[in-house]
């Protein structure tokens, strides 16, 4: 599972990604195995084999064994991403303001959804009737396909900017919740022990020993928030979009420009390895105390 | 401090049978006092009416076999059994090193020792307690860093600097090697000569009884079967006629017949 949210949101593991999601959306995961520090000498090794398969790419476009109409050479997609950047054309806009829209909009329900799974853990985590009364709606809700909520969501909310972040917001809810729950009751009940012989208070308790205890899951949630939660926005923002990655996507299908679309799938990918990272760098802050994580 | 009293199970109903213990000026306080204190498992009575006298100050060994319910006693001590019955009493502040020296793994040693301190300055005083257990220079380490010594010369800081009357020891010194396990008994013995709580320390290793405390005791059947005072001064030669007596009557105790140790 970390190997998968460690490629980040790359094109080609659309499928595994997917995967994924509905995984981490069926159940609760172990905390994340902490990444192992590769040395540093050898990193770029890791670059060769993506390197080799791009220049294989680009040697069958340009022999022509790979026509553009099924897929465009790299170099073509290079030199539609700079057009994309440099021109303010009327079809698509620039690449860099839709990519402002589209992040905005994956901030803000991702934002919402994780202090709303982390408020709903507290709350079902730490009491035994939040625990009764909520889990089993968030176990409920949690099992219906989010993506089949689309139709429902047009129904409901239109097709403007709401039932796009609503999407994205539930998307990020659902691993955040689970993984933050599980956490909390996970934490060891001998240090439980400890607390009540050092005679902390309730409040203590929670503070030093509850939540600390639960963060490492709760980071892996973070996790598999993330990459579920940027599924949802590439799904969600196709849905009559006025602007964003998806506004462009929409646009270059009809002018059936497939360049336009790599691009704006690639930009997807950028974000999604960008995201992880600073969940990475999160976790390696926050972690520290790990040996694994150590300094 | 206020005096603790958890009155238990049975007690709640009758409050004419609780021990309250007054600071009576005649007779001296004890450290922890305990009547018929009975624990069952499901069918298994693991302490069985047990009564037991910690004087102050006193050092007190609890050994027995496995299973014989020394870590049920010391529990029950701590507070950490709600389902004992009988009359326990134990004025004053408990502390407890536990066997795994249970470090809260997120907070740095110095946080550790510290932690629910209700002192004016809990972090002046958790230096001081590390200081005195020398690990002063560990301070801002995190625990996952520590060696099984550090880590346990920690958990004693921490236990030492609430000041308690009664310390509990749980097998706490069981993991370490020989030769710090020994580093640690002087440890133990020299914070004891100058905070001199009551100590009960459980342990499976007759030898660390006999060299550390003032009264060797033995579980079995669910009560103290057996009460042995130690008057040799320490540190103690491992040879002393009297403690290799003791010994075996001990090991003989513990149903370890002579001959077959060693």
């Amino acid at each position: 599972m970390p190997e998968t949210a460690e490629k980040g949101l790359n094109v080609r593991d659309q499928a595994e990604l997917t995967d994924t999601v509905v995984r981490s959306r069926g159940g609760v995961l172990a905390a994340a195995r902490p990444p192992t520090r590769r040395r540093r000498g050898r990193r770029w090794h890791r670059l060769i084999s993506p390197v080799a398969l791009v220049g294989l790419w680009q040697a069958a476009s340009s022999t022509g064994i790979l026509p553009a109409s099924k897929l465009v050479s790299p170099a073509s997609i290079a030199h539609t991403a700079y057009t994309l950047v440099v021109t303010n054309s009327p079809t698509y806009g620039t690449l860099q303001e839709s990519l402002l829209v589209s992040f905005e909009r994956w901030a803000v329900g991702f934002s919402i959804g994780i202090i709303i799974a982390v408020l709903l853990a507290v709350v079902t985590g730490l009491s035994r009737v939040g625990e009764t009364v909520a889990d089993p709606i968030l176990q409920a809700l949690r099992s219906i396909p989010l993506l089949g909520l689309i139709p429902l969501f047009i129904v409901w909310f239109g097709i403007g900017e709401l039932p796009k972040v609503l999407f994205v917001m539930l998307s990020a809810l659902f691993p955040m919740y689970l993984n933050t729950f599980a956490g909390i009751r996970g934490v060891d009940s001998k240090l439980g022990e400890l607390g009540h012989v050092l005679g902390l208070r309730r409040s203590e308790m929670i503070r030093h020993i509850v939540l600390p205890g639960a963060l490492p899951q709760a980071l892996t949630g973070l996790q598999l928030s993330v990459i579920s939660s940027l599924l949802a926005l590439v799904v969600g923002e196709q849905i009559n979009a006025t602007s964003g990655l998806g506004f462009i996507i929409t646009q270059a299908q009809q002018f059936l420009d497939n360049s336009v679309i790599m691009v704006a799938l690639i930009v997807y990918a950028i974000l999604g390895l960008f995201l992880n990272g600073a969940v990475r760098l999160l976790q390696r802050k926050a972690l520290a105390w790990r040996r694994d994580f150590g300094q | 401090m206020a005096s603790r009293l958890r009155a238990v199970k049975e007690q709640e109903q009758s409050a004419e049978r609780r021990v309250v213990s007054p600071p009576d000026p005649l007779e001296p306080a004890t450290a922890a006092s305990v009547r018929e204190l009975s624990r069952t498992f499901g069918h298994r009575t693991v302490l069985d009416r047990l009564d037991l006298d910690i004087a102050p100050g006193e050092f007190i060994a609890l050994i027995g076999r496995s299973g014989s319910g020394k870590s049920t006693l010391l529990r029950a001590l701590a507070g950490l059994d709600r389902e004992v019955t009988g009359q326990l009493s134990v004025p004053g502040p408990v502390s407890v090193a536990f066997q795994e020296p249970r470090l809260v793994p997120w907070k740095k040693v110095l946080a550790n020792v510290a932690l629910g301190l209700r002192a004016a300055d809990p972090e002046a005083s958790a230096r001081t307690a590390l200081d005195e257990v020398g690990l002063a220079e560990r301070a801002s380490a995190w625990p996952a860093t520590l060696s099984g010594g550090e880590a346990q010369r920690a958990s004693l800081a921490r236990a030492l600097v609430r000041e308690p009357r009664l310390l509990l020891l749980d097998e706490p010194f069981s993991a370490l090697d020989a030769l710090t396990r020994i580093t640690m008994h002087r440890l133990v013995l020299s914070l004891w000569t100058q905070h001199q709580p009551a100590v009960l320390l459980v342990t499976h290793d007759v030898d660390e009884a006999i060299a550390l405390a003032d009264r060797v005791l033995v579980l079995g059947e669910g009560q103290i079967t057996h009460s042995s005072p130690i008057t040799v001064p320490r540190p103690r030669d491992r040879d002393h006629p009297d403690l290799v007596a003791l010994r075996l009557r001990l090991l003989t105790q513990l149903g370890v017949p002579a001959g077959e140790t060693d």
